[in-house]
C-alpha cells in the first residue's frame, strides 16, 4: 500500500470528517432534546452554501478584497442567517407538533425541506452556482510526481471546526444556558417546573445546530467552489449518519462519527470505489441502524409501556 | 364579529414581525440573485413575500380561534352511511365503465395524464398499507417503484419477458425486497425504521446508477411496449406479431397503445382497490392497524409482529412494483432519475394528504396531486412549494389527512 495515497486519503477524510461533524451537530442535539430527526437540517446547510456565496459578491461589490475579512464577515453573516431560520422552522413547522405522535414532526420536516429546496430553486434559479478561490497555496511533502499534500483551505476546515466544537462544548458545559440545555434534555418536564423556560431552549438548540450548520456550509463551500440546490440531501443524510454512528444525542459522539464516516468514505473511495462511495455511506447508515442503534457513545434506549 | 380591541392590536403587531421576520429571510435569497461571481438585486420579490406573510397572518389573527386549533383528537366520524353489496358492485361497475370509455373521447395527451394520475393512485394505496394501515413510516418506497419498473425492463432484456409475464413477477419481485428490506428492520420503529427504509431506497437507486453494465447506468434502458395476444399497438409490427388495428381494421392512431395501457392500468387499480378495502376488515388488516396503535399490547396478546410486518412491507412493496411495471410500459424507457427520493416524499405527501389509512383519501389526494399541475400550468413551478406547505399544515391542523377514517372500533351496545 502507498503510504502517500494513504495519507492523503487520511486527509481528505479527517477534513470532510469535520464538516460531517459539524452538521452532525444538529441533528444530535436535536433529537437529544425532543426526540425528533430534523430533516430539514441538511437543506439549513444548503441555505448557507448559498448565503456564502451571496455574501461574498455583496462584499466584493463594496470593495473588500481581503480574504480572512471576507471569510470571517461572510461567516458571521451566514451564521446570523441561519440560527433565525433554524428558530423560525422550529415556531412554525416543528412546535405545534411538540404533542403529536412520533411520525408528525417527521413528516413536517420533509414537508420543510421540500419549502426550502424548491424556494432556493425558484429565486436562485437551478443552475450551479460558484465561489472564488479565496485561499490559495498548500502544503506539500515527497517529489514531483509523488506527493501527500494539505490545502491550506483543508488546514482551515479542521482548525475552524475545533474552534467551533471546543466553543460548543464550552457552552454546553460551563454556562447557565448551557446547564439549562442539559437538563431539558434529561428531563423536559422537570425542568419547566423548576423554571427554565424550555420552549426557548428547544429554539435555541434549533439555532445553535443550524449556526454550526452554516459554518460547515461556509467552510465546505470555500474548499470545493461549487455547490446548486440539491447538495443538501445527500450531506444532510451523511451528517445524519455521522450523528447515528457516534451515537444520538452525544455531542462528543457528533464529532467522532463525523471523522469516523469521512474517513471511511474518503478510503473506501481511494481503495475500492469510488462510484458506490456513497452506496457505502448509507449501507453503513443501514448497517449501525440495525446493529447497533445506540451508535458509539449514546446510551442504549429502553422501550417502556 | 365582535373582537376585543387588545387581540386586533396585538394581532397587528405580531404581524407586522411575522412580515419583519419574513423580509429578513427572504432577503438575500430572493432579493440578491447570484450571477456568476456577482449577483443582481431584485428587491421587489422580498417586499411581496412580506406583504404576503403580513395579510395572511393577519387574516389568520383575525379567525375564530377554534378554527385554527389542531384537531388532534380522535373524533368517532359519524356511522359512514351502509350500502348493501349489490349497490356498491352496481356503483363500482358504472364508474368503471365510465372512466372506461373515456379511452374512446380522450386526446394521447389526457391518456398520459390518466396513467400518471393512476400509477400514483397505485403508489398511494401502496405506501398506504405501509403508512397508514400498519403505521411503519417508509420513506424508501420508491425503491420498489424502481424494482418493478427495472424487473420489467431488464426480464424482457435478459429473459425476453413480456408484459403479461412481468406484471406478476416483477409484483413478487417487489415483494420480496419488501420481506428482505422488512427483516432487518423489526426491532425498530419510528423514524429510526424511516431512516432504514430511506437509506434503502437511495442504495437501489445509486446501485441501478452505478451498475452500468448491468442496468445501463445513468443513460437507462428500453422498456417494450406491452402486447396484447401478441398484438402489437404499433403501426408496423415489430417484435414478431401482428398490429392490433390492422386484426381488427381499424386506422392506426398513435394513441392506441396509450388507451390499451389505461385500460389494463384501470383494471389493476380496481381490483386492488378491491383488495386493500376487504384486508382492512380481515384478521391480517386489523393486526396491522392493531400493531400501529400498540405494539406492546399486541404482542403480549400473542399477536406474530413479524408475520404481521412483514405481509404489511410485502403487500405495499408489490403494489409499488406493480405501478412500476406500468410506469415502464407507459414511458418504453426507465432511467434512475425518475426514482429519486422526491417521488417517495410525493407518494408519501399523498397518503398524508388523503388521510393515513384511508383509501378514498389517498385517491382523491393522488388525483389532485397529479391532475394540479396539468390544470393550473402557471402554477407548476410551484408544485413542490404548495406540496412542502400542504403536509407541514396538514400535519398541523388535520394530523389525520383530509378525509379523516372511521377507525373500526366497537360501541358498547345500548340498553
Amino acid at each position: 500500500m502507498d503510504l502517500y495515497v494513504l495519507g492523503q486519503q487520511i486527509v481528505n477524510g479527517l477534513v470532510l470528517g469535520s464538516t460531517y461533524g459539524l452538521i452532525a451537530v444538529g441533528y444530535t442535539m436535536v433529537y437529544g432534546i425532543i426526540g425528533m430527526i430534523n430533516f430539514a437540517h441538511g437543506e439549513v446547510y444548503m441555505v448557507s452554501a448559498y448565503l456564502t456565496a451571496i455574501g461574498l459578491a455583496v462584499l466584493a461589490y463594496f470593495g473588500i478584497s481581503s480574504p480572512w475579512l471576507l471569510i470571517s464577515l461572510t461567516m458571521v453573516f451566514a451564521i446570523l442567517f441561519t440560527s433565525l431560520l433554524g428558530i423560525t422552522i422550529e415556531r412554525l413547522a416543528y412546535r405545534p407538533l411538540r404533542k403529536a405522535n412520533r411520525l408528525a414532526p417527521l413528516i413536517s420536516a420533509i414537508g420543510v425541506s421540500l419549502i426550502l429546496q424548491n424556494y432556493v430553486q425558484l429565486s436562485q434559479g437551478a443552475k450551479n452556482q460558484g465561489v472564488p478561490t479565496l485561499i490559495e497555496g498548500v502544503f506539500r511533502m515527497g517529489s514531483e510526481d509523488h506527493f501527500f499534500q494539505i490545502t491550506y483551505m483543508q488546514m482551515l476546515i479542521v482548525v475552524v471546526a475545533l474552534i467551533a466544537m471546543g466553543l460548543l462544548n464550552f457552552v454546553v458545559q460551563k454556562t447557565a444556558l448551557g446547564r439549562a440545555c442539559r437538563a431539558t434534555q434529561q428531563d423536559r418536564q422537570m425542568a419547566q417546573i423548576l423554571g427554565i423556560d424550555t420552549d426557548k431552549v428547544i429554539a435555541l438548540v434549533f439555532g445553535i445546530g443550524a449556526a454550526l450548520a452554516a459554518v460547515a456550509g461556509v467552510l465546505i463551500t470555500l474548499n470545493y467552489g461549487s455547490f446548486d440546490f440539491f447538495v443538501g440531501f445527500v450531506t444532510g443524510i451523511k451528517a445524519f449518519t455521522a450523528a447515528v454512528l457516534g451515537g444520538i444525542g452525544s455531542l462528543p459522539g457528533a464529532m467522532l462519527g463525523g471523522i469516523l464516516l469521512g474517513l471511511a468514505e474518503s478510503l473506501f473511495s481511494g481503495f475500492v470505489n469510488s462510484d458506490y462511495k456513497d452506496v457505502f455511506a448509507f449501507a453503513l447508515l443501514v448497517g449501525i441502524l440495525i446493529f447497533r442503534p445506540s451508535g458509539l457513545l449514546g446510551k442504549p434506549s429502553v422501550e417502556k409501556v | 364579529m365582535n373582537m376585543s380591541r387588545p387581540r386586533l392590536s396585538k394581532t397587528l403587531v405580531l404581524s407586522a414581525f411575522a412580515a419583519v421576520v419574513a423580509l429578513i429571510l427572504t432577503g438575500p435569497l430572493s432579493g440578491l440573485v447570484l450571477e456568476g461571481y456577482d449577483f443582481k438585486t431584485r428587491f421587489s420579490a422580498p417586499l411581496q413575500i412580506a406583504a404576503f406573510v403580513l395579510i395572511v397572518r393577519f387574516i389568520a389573527g383575525l379567525l375564530p380561534e377554534s378554527w385554527l386549533a389542531p384537531r388532534q383528537k380522535n373524533e368517532a366520524a359519524p356511522r359512514a352511511t351502509r350500502f348493501k353489496t349489490w349497490q356498491l358492485v352496481l356503483g363500482g361497475l358504472l364508474v368503471y365503465i365510465a372512466l372506461a370509455s373515456l379511452v374512446l373521447i380522450a386526446s394521447k395527451y389526457w391518456l398520459s395524464v390518466g396513467i400518471l394520475a393512476l400509477i400514483y393512485i397505485l403508489l398511494g394505496l401502496g405506501l398506504n398499507i405501509v403508512v397508514g394501515f400498519a403505521g411503519l413510516l417508509d420513506l424508501g418506497f420508491v425503491g420498489f417503484y424502481a424494482v418493478g419498473a427495472y424487473g420489467y425492463a431488464l426480464g424482457h432484456q435478459y429473459l425476453g419477458l413480456g408484459f403479461w409475464a412481468a406484471i406478476p413477477l416483477a409484483a413478487m419481485l417487489a415483494g420480496l425486497f419488501g420481506m428482505i428490506l422488512g427483516f432487518p428492520v423489526l426491532r425498530m420503529h419510528g423514524d429510526y425504521l424511516a431512516i432504514v427504509t430511506l437509506g434503502f431506497g437511495e442504495i437501489i437507486r445509486l446501485v441501478l446508477n452505478n451498475w452500468i453494465a448491468f442496468t445501463g447506468g445513468p443513460n437507462g434502458i428500453d422498456a417494450p411496449a406491452p402486447t396484447f395476444f401478441g398484438w402489437e399497438f404499433k403501426a408496423n409490427a415489430t417484435q414478431g406479431g401482428v398490429p392490433f388495428h390492422e386484426v381488427w381494421g381499424l386506422d392506426y392512431s398513435s394513441g392506441m397503445l396509450d388507451g390499451f395501457i389505461f385500460l389494463v392500468l384501470l383494471t389493476v387499480v380496481a381490483l386492488v382497490i378491491y383488495a386493500v378495502t376487504r384486508l382492512r376488515g380481515m384478521p391480517i388488516g386489523r393486526a396491522w392497524e392493531a400493531l400501529r396503535e400498540d405494539e406492546i399490547a399486541c404482542r403480549s396478546l400473542g399477536l406474530n409482529h413479524v408475520f404481521t410486518k412483514l405481509s404489511a412491507f410485502a403487500m405495499g412493496a408489490s403494489i409499488g412494483g406493480l405501478a412500476g411495471v406500468f410506469f415502464a410500459a407507459s414511458q418504453g424507457f426507465v432511467s434512475p432519475v425518475s426514482f429519486s427520493f422526491f417521488e417517495s416524499a410525493l407518494v408519501l405527501a399523498i397518503v398524508v394528504l388523503g388521510g393515513l389509512g384511508s383509501v378514498t383519501g389517498v385517491i382523491l389526494a393522488a388525483l389532485f396531486l397529479t391532475l394540479m399541475p396539468e390544470a393550473l400550468r402557471e402554477f407548476s413551478d410551484y408544485r413542490i412549494l404548495i406540496f412542502g406547505f400542504a403536509m407541514v399544515l396538514i400535519m398541523i391542523w388535520r394530523p389525520r389527512g383530509m378525509i379523516q377514517q372511521r377507525r373500526p372500533f366497537f360501541t358498547r351496545a345500548k340498553g
